[in-house]
């Protein structure tokens, strides 16, 4: 007991961690994806958002856990219109503390990135948490964005994050394998699943989330460096050819000679 | 147009820096490659059979810090005065492209599954909505950045062995400190896996693997999952596939006891063949497969495991 005490006492530590996590919104897993404008525009008739799932189930989790147990203050930010409030109050319900909302249309990776790293300048974070990517661009860029425009260590894709004085312990996936890496606060990580489990905001969440703090600031100018110029259905699937169950050699001569991938 | 490859090295070349550097060559103009790793100088040479005109390399950097793999890749960059830069879609490139767009304020295209239109300026297509739909994506900026996604194009040999030089890349101190590394041996990684063998709830348990794995290995191929299989742990997370797990597009994805939910085939649709193997002949997953069967996994599968050894002793 002693020894523990005494080991804790002397680790350094952050005082009142500030965690910032990046929180999108994505249109919901089920949405069926459309365009309109001669296929310039996503469809967004019908389209119900969601936090993006990688943001809420393992960022935002994560960041509230290491909260709970280190103490401090946690910071949602989003670069969007007032529209997507609904999804800043839902990631408020789930336990973040205030809200940053940037007011401006998320116009792509680089954009939001910097509207991100322009007010995390002026705050300084000991962390700052993205999902993994959005699950409607995919993109996996603005964590190493935010970290490059702010000079800062960016762990990607990490699945478990642990934090001991100023010191971040994760697990990251690595080209086929697994990695323990270590750096120091302040720091910037993108989470992948196995970081932290769904959380589903309680009635008390809902109410306090409508009077958390949020705060609403202006977009700062940034070049445009790319643009979604037009969007695209894959093509429809041909029918398909059922096959015996009891006749596997015709299915691997198929695959053999008429698809040609064995 | 002057055109720089980025690429890590093993002992070997893995094929996606063969595809990085086959990709560079098909835009046309100098290929450079900048390589981290410990690929020797002949190894490294076979990459002017893909188009490369020379390759650099720094053995002192690690592709463990993206910050110097960053630091490395723009002083390339600068050297080889490059106009776009390519990286395979990988965990390396998903931590150092994102940096060095900021750097060189590049505008940076991630996961482009084919090369760049230049007929209108500068556009490339990429997979969008977990792979439901696909966008056509601008580059503004005179610096461009692709990372290309794994088995999106097949490594072509045009030319011969080209020069190797060592380079140093002032790449600083690493910020990153690694504790441990686990690469499973043996295990072909799912991203860049020709041929996936894919497994669901209708296995029951994850004590009824082993006839996935045999099939896997007849075909050398690498395992998946469905997400529910991953979350109740009958198998580890990196092989859940799908719209909330990893995106592949592989040749062939054989699907077994998978209900085909639209979470899950946004991730696969990508795969160029699909056979389903499902009891429920009316499950949603046939809609979107090329060969169907309507059977029993535990009986279908050791059949075609069969199959597939007898068509490779024939072969
Ligand atoms: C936000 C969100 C994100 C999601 N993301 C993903 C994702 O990324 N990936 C993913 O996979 N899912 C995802 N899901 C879950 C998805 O909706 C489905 O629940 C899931 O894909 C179903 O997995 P399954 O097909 O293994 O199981 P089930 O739906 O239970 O299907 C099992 C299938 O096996 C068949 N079967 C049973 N016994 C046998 C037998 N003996 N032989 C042959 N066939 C048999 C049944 O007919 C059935 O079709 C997501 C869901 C949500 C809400």
């Amino acid at each position: 007991m002693r020894t523990e005490l005494l080991t804790f006492a002397t680790v350094k530590s952050v005082e009142n961690m500030k965690i910032l996590v990046c929180i999108s919104k994505s249109p919901d897993t089920t949405s069926k994806i459309a365009f309109t404008d001669g296929n310039k525009q996503f469809d967004e008739n019908g389209v119900q958002y969601i936090v993006n799932p990688y943001d809420e189930w393992y960022a935002l989790v994560r960041g509230l856990e290491l909260k709970e147990t280190l103490g401090g203050n946690l910071t949602i930010i989003t670069v969007g219109t007032a529209a997507d409030e609904a999804v800043i109050r839902k990631a408020l319900a789930i336990g973040a503390d205030d809200a940053v909302r940037v007011d401006a249309d998320a116009k792509d990776a680089y954009f939001t990135a910097m509207q991100i790293a322009e007010y995390a300048k002026t705050n300084a974070f000991d962390l700052i948490l993205t999902g993994k990517e959005t699950i409607n661009y995919n993109g996996s860029q603005v964590g190493g964005m935010i970290a490059e425009a702010l000079d800062l260590p960016f762990v990607s894709l990490a699945t478990k994050l642990d934090i001991t004085g100023t010191t971040a312990r994760m697990e990251r996936e690595i080209v086929g394998g697994l990695q323990v890496v270590e750096a120091n606060l302040p720091l910037v990580v993108s989470c992948a699943k196995g970081m932290a489990e769904q959380r589903i905001p309680n009635m008390r969440g809902i109410m306090a989330a409508r009077t958390k703090p949020l705060q609403v600031v202006a977009a700062t100018a940034v070049e445009d460096l790319t643009t979604y110029v037009e969007y695209g259905l894959p093509a429809a699937k041909s029918a398909v050819k059922m096959i015996d169950p009891n006749n596997m050699d015709e299915l691997v001569e198929l695959l053999h000679n008429e698809a040609k991938v064995i | 147009m002057n055109i720089l490859v980025y690429i890590n090295t093993a002992s070997n070349l893995a094929k996606s820096a063969l595809e990085a550097v086959t990709y560079a060559s098909k835009i046309g103009g100098s290929v450079s490659v900048v390589a981290t790793g410990n690929a020797d100088d002949t190894t490294l040479a076979t990459l002017g059979e893909y188009g490369a005109q020379k390759v650099m390399i720094d053995r002192s950097a690690s592709a463990d810090d993206a910050q110097q793999v960053t630091r490395l890749v723009a002083k390339a960059t600068e050297a080889v005065n490059a106009d776009v830069v390519i990286f395979s879609h990988d965990l390396i490139a998903k931590a150092v492209a994102p940096r060095l767009s900021v750097r060189l304020k590049a505008g940076y295209i991630s996961g482009a599954v084919a090369v760049p239109d230049m007929s209108n300026g500068f556009s490339c297509k990429v997979n969008v909505f977990s792979g439901k739909a696909f966008a056509q994506v601008a580059v503004n900026s005179a610096k461009k950045i692709i990372s290309l996604l794994p088995n999106s194009i097949q490594p072509e040999k045009a030319g011969a062995a080209c020069a190797v030089e060592a380079f140093d890349g002032a790449v600083g101190s690493a910020a990153i400190k690694v504790v441990d590394t686990k690469k499973p041996e043996g295990e072909i990684p799912l991203p860049e896996a020709e041929l996936v063998v894919s497994a669901g709830r209708g296995m029951k348990g994850p004590e009824n693997w082993g006839i996935v794995e045999d099939l896997a290995k007849a075909l050398g191929a690498a395992t998946a999952c469905s997400r529910p299989v991953a979350d109740i742990g009958w198998r580890p997370h990196h092989e859940h596939v799908g719209q909330t797990g990893v995106a592949i597009r592989p040749n062939l994805y054989i699907a077994a006891g998978i209900s085909g939910a639209i979470q899950h085939l946004a991730g696969v649709n990508g795969s160029k063949v699909i056979v389903v193997i499902n009891t429920d002949a009316e499950a949603p997953f046939f809609k979107a497969a090329d060969y169907g069967v309507v059977g029993d996994v535990f009986d279908v599968l050791p059949k075609l495991t069969a199959a597939v050894k007898k068509f490779h002793a024939a072969q």
